[in-house]
């Protein structure tokens, strides 16, 4: 589990970015941090494997405060995706993969071995191990981002945003793969978003945040689309209208994984 | 230009043939006299353009002062450097030559190192970071090879520089293949002064093979961008 205990964030210009954040992120479950842009919901991602450091209050992982780690050391124990995969471009996807696992010093033939495992779990051909990031459409890096950040299997995985760059198409698909992924390997995972579908979808819980760097509402989708907190987080889910839609979406969603449910059955 | 003498041809094949190995030294010498100003060069501009990229503040004067040296006629950097190693071919004498082309080679050199840095995009330095790559690490592992493109592209053209610039040298006694072209001026004589242009521009397309191949080599990666899509 993650928490953030009364967490700040504030610039040397003065700007707040992150403010007062008290927030439980729980073990095995997806929580989305949803809101619009500057609302600290990246700010608050990157303070857990400290790529940005708190001002005040505590982060801690399974009751540790994060800041008694070397910094490298917890990065290495929790993956990290982000938008534009940000693969190394000079690296074999196999060897892109296998980053972490090198890092950690493993032998480099199980390292390898473990990263071409992780090529078939995310839905890539392993033929395409010993290919350059650029020889491959967006889609297929984001999966090889997934894939890297999954390598040495840490606890924790940092999303930020990884399925916004991709078309419609293939974001649907990616999001449908990231859950099946997601109900073996049950990682806490903490997730970046502006998308309320995209939230609502993935999300074990969603944490909505909203301009100021506060947290507007903290619940599960159904309790989200049930109750909606009245102003900001009504609005940002798109008044009656938008919510008539969320909740439309997410019975057909239901729906359809019943009838899969069933089908496998 | 030097007048050509009546019935004398412009070139003399049979010179060529006679002059062999006068002409094989004074190759080997002149590439060695335009090659090392360009690995002295890369030692320093690498950790040079480092700093410069770290420490934003220090690229301005660096880059400045680099231009300046450039702008010096070259003829003048050389007699600068003669009070201390001398005049004439070989041995001390050369670094006459060499430190002055390598201060030269800087101003090619540096902004390519910083522009190579920077080209490493930012999404790709967040994620090192986030893998749990330390400082010198990502700088070494990462940012350094996803540099080398663009620093090779530099070196390409200090390369040439440097090759075309070493035959200033023979009006202090040591020129390379601009030997050739004293030789041949002072006896009206076109021959050695056609032959040693057509080797140095031999140096040069043959070294600028060299890194180009070199680069093919060290960076698959950046070969065809977006051909496979």
């Amino acid at each position: 589990m993650i928490r953030f205990d009364g967490v700040t964030k504030r610039y040397a210009d003065g700007t707040v970015a992150v403010d007062d954040l008290t927030l439980e992120i729980p073990s095995g479950q997806i929580t989305v941090l949803v809101g619009p842009s500057g609302c600290g919901k990246t700010t608050s991602l990157r303070m857990i494997n400290r790529m940005i450091d708190t001002t005040s209050g505590t982060i801690s992982i399974d009751g540790d405060d994060i800041r008694k780690k070397d910094p490298s050391d917890l990065r290495r124990g929790i993956g990290y995706v982000i938008q534009h995969a940000g693969l190394f471009p000079h690296r074999t996807i196999v060897d892109n993969i296998a980053t972490v696992p090198y890092l950690l010093g493993w032998d480099k033939k199980k390292a390898r071995a473990t990263a071409m495992e992780l090529m078939e779990r995310v839905g890539l051909d392993t033929k395409m191990a010993k290919r350059y990031p650029f020889q491959l459409s967006g889609g297929q890096q984001q999966r090889v981002g997934v894939a890297r950040a999954l390598a040495a299997d840490p606890p924790i995985m940092l999303m930020d945003e990884p399925f916004s760059a991709v078309d419609p198409i293939v974001r649907k698909s990616l999001q449908d793969e990231f859950l099946r992924l997601q109900s073996e390997v049950q990682k806490t995972i903490a997730f970046v978003t502006h998308d309320i579908d995209e939230a609502v979808k993935l999300g074990h819980r969603i944490a909505v945040f909203q301009v100021g760097g506060t947290l507007a509402q903290h619940a599960t989708p159904d309790e989200l689309l049930a109750n909606p907190a009245e102003g900001f987080v009504k609005e940002f889910l798109g008044g009656e209208k938008g919510l008539k839609r969320l909740r439309f979406n997410r019975e057909l969603e239901d729906t359809a994984d019943d009838e899969v449910q069933a089908a496998e059955r | 230009m030097t007048a050509v003498a009546d019935g004398e041809p412009l070139i003399r094949w049979n010179w060529i043939g006679d002059h062999t190995d006068e002409l094989t030294t004074l190759t080997l010498h002149h590439l060695k006299l335009a090659l090392l100003p360009i690995l002295f060069g890369l030692i320093i501009a690498i950790p040079l353009g480092i700093m410069c990229v770290r420490w934003r503040w220090l690229y301005p004067p660096t880059l400045g002062v680099a231009n300046v040296l450039y702008g010096v006629p070259s003829l003048a950097l050389f007699m600068l450097f003669i009070p201390y190693f001398g005049i004439g071919s070989g041995g001390q004498a050369d670094f006459t030559i060499i430190l002055p082309l390598t201060l030269f080679s800087l101003s090619v050199l540096v902004p390519n190192v910083v522009d190579g840095l920077r080209s490493v995009p930012e999404p790709v330095r967040q994620a090192a970071t986030a893998m749990g790559f330390g400082t010198l690490r990502r700088l070494v592992q990462v940012e350094l090879p996803i540099a080398v493109p663009v620093v090779i592209a530099g070196a390409r053209v200090a390369t040439v520089a440097s090759i075309s610039l070493v035959s200033v040298g023979v009006l202090i006694g040591n020129g390379g293949l601009g030997q050739e072209f004293i030789d041949g001026y002072s006896r009206d004589f076109t021959t050695p002064i056609i032959v040693s242009c057509v080797l140095i521009i031999l140096l040069a397309l043959f070294s600028d093979g060299v890194l180009v191949t070199a680069q093919r080599l060290l960076t698959p990666w950046a070969r065809t961008r977006r051909s496979n899509g």
